[in-house]
């Protein structure tokens, strides 16, 4: 008979103190991000596909045209041309170009790099309807980026 | 020209504001739940129809309306069409004697609450007729929970209800409400003198309500997840539509007969300014914990359910009545 009451009363507690907790969340702020009209905050370690960094010193990027980023590539999605300029110890790059339907987001082309001309962008809004929307002109993103 | 029969008048009055009533609470409350859903989940709940999401009832309705009305092959058509009709039914007709303040009812019957009781017991009927005009075994099955189940709460309810109304001494609801007037200390949940078991009696009638309106935890009439939608299985678009809104239109009779008979109807906590605000306010006070209540508890099982109402409450209920006998008629 006293487990009977104590099974009620242990019953109600528990119910209330379930109640109690959603009531509490439910006064607290939410957490949703309103995804198509917000951003998500991207980690700083965050590894997208891959963009050309920025030489403040000569106001282009700092590629060499090694090509060491395309022999390092596994599946083949680097593509890139240069040319020897007047005046100019190295070769400039002309045209960059990254296939990102074939990418695989290993990074090996940024570790093969020896200026570190390459880097990981924040990017992650890639989804397409075309194949040529995922033909990324890197010299083009460059200019472009802010 | 005459004037028109007053009573015509009244009826009129009635069906129009009623099933208004009616019609905006199934759709808006519908949005509450999924709004309260959202925010205990940390959410925003919807937001893209309208301001707030205000028009996704309308929405949700236009579906619902677009959608073609299939009957099953082989189902017994006629209770198949009428199954909808009569669940929402009784929930419009319980609202006839519910008084919303001292000058606001349809009708102030002496045996009100005898008839609320009455038209809610046709709900399950609905249900059950529902289920078996569609020929399928599972909705049958469902549908035979529901019974059952309705069966098991009516009893500590009615008996909850017998102790109000030993208590108040009448079955006209406008004088229950009427006789709590003054402060919250005249409520029927507070009204030790009669019996002390009073605020116990208010929680198994408010269980009872959640479990007579099929409402989670006691959810087995279309508990989704494992019944394949319960007993209205086989209706498409608004035949369904018609039974969600006979629930919700349920809640809130459930929730108007619990502020009539426990929370003082149209009275003041504070014996101030008694009238209709104060009966919407505790009406959607009790509406909010019984959405509060859906979204913090799991669904039962079913013999968790049965044995909640024939070891707990129908025990407890029968010794708050023999107990508020003994204090009003023996001492």
């Amino acid at each position: 008979m006293n487990a009977y009451f104590r099974d009620i009363a242990l019953g109600l507690w528990s119910l209330l103190a379930g109640m109690a907790i959603t009531i509490r969340y439910f006064f607290q702020p939410v957490v949703t991000l309103q995804y198509p009209h917000e951003a998500v905050p991207m980690t700083p370690r965050y590894r997208g596909h891959i963009d050309l960094v920025f030489d403040e010193r000569t106001g282009t990027n700092k590629c060499i045209v090694c090509n060491a980023c395309q022999k390092a590539c596994p599946s083949g999605c680097i593509s890139l041309d240069g040319e020897k300029r007047e005046g100019q110890k190295q070769k400039s790059l002309t045209r960059y170009e990254l296939d990102f339907t074939k990418c695989s987001l290993c990074g090996l082309c940024v570790e093969a790099c020896p200026t570190e001309a390459l880097m990981f962008s924040k990017d992650y809004n890639l989804a397409a309807f075309d194949e040529n929307d995922c033909r990324f002109d890197l010299i083009k993103r460059l200019e472009e980026r802010p | 020209m005459t004037m028109p029969d007053p009573e015509l008048l009244r009826l009129g009055a009635y069906l129009l504001g009623f099933i208004g009533f009616i019609a905006f609470n199934a759709a808006y409350l519908v949005w509450l739940e999924r709004k309260e859903a959202g925010h205990i989940q940390r959410r925003i709940g919807p937001k893209e129809v309208g301001p707030y999401g205000l028009f996704q009832p309308v929405a949700d309705g236009l579906k619902l309306m677009s959608k073609q009305l299939l009957v099953p092959e082989g189902a017994d058509r006629f209770l198949f069409r009428v199954a909808p009709v009569l669940v929402m039914t009784p929930a419009v007709m319980s609202f006839v004697t519910i008084p919303y303040s001292d000058s606001l009812a349809a009708r102030n019957l002496d045996l009100g609450l005898l008839a609320v009781f009455a038209f809610a017991s046709v709900n399950v009927l609905g249900l059950l007729l529902g289920a078996w005009g569609s020929r399928n075994k599972y909705a049958v099955i469902s549908a035979a929970r529901v019974v059952s189940q309705n069966v098991a709460y009516e009893i500590p309810m009615l008996v909850v209800v017998v102790t109000v109304v030993m208590i108040t001494g009448t079955l006209n609801l406008h004088e229950v409400a009427a006789a709590q007037a003054g402060g919250f200390w005249h409520w029927n949940v507070l009204r030790l003198s009669a019996s002390p078991l009073m605020p116990v009696a208010f929680l198994i009638f408010f269980t009872c309500m959640l479990a007579e309106t099929n409402r989670a935890p006691f959810d087995m009439a279309e508990a989704e997840s494992e019944l394949i939608a319960g007993a209205f299985t086989e209706y498409p678009g608004m035949g369904f539509g018609v039974f969600f809104m006979g629930e919700y239109a349920n809640i809130v009779v459930g929730a108007s007969l619990a502020t009539v008979l426990f929370l003082g109807g149209w009275g003041c906590p504070f014996g101030l300014f008694p009238g209709l605000h104060w009966f919407l306010i505790k009406l959607y006070a009790i509406i909010f914990t019984v959405i509060w209540i859906r979204w913090t508890f799991p669904r039962t099982t079913f013999y968790g359910l049965l044995n909640l109402s024939w070891q707990v409450l129908i025990p407890l209920s029968f010794a708050n009545l023999i107990l508020t006998s003994a204090l009003l008629k023996v001492w």
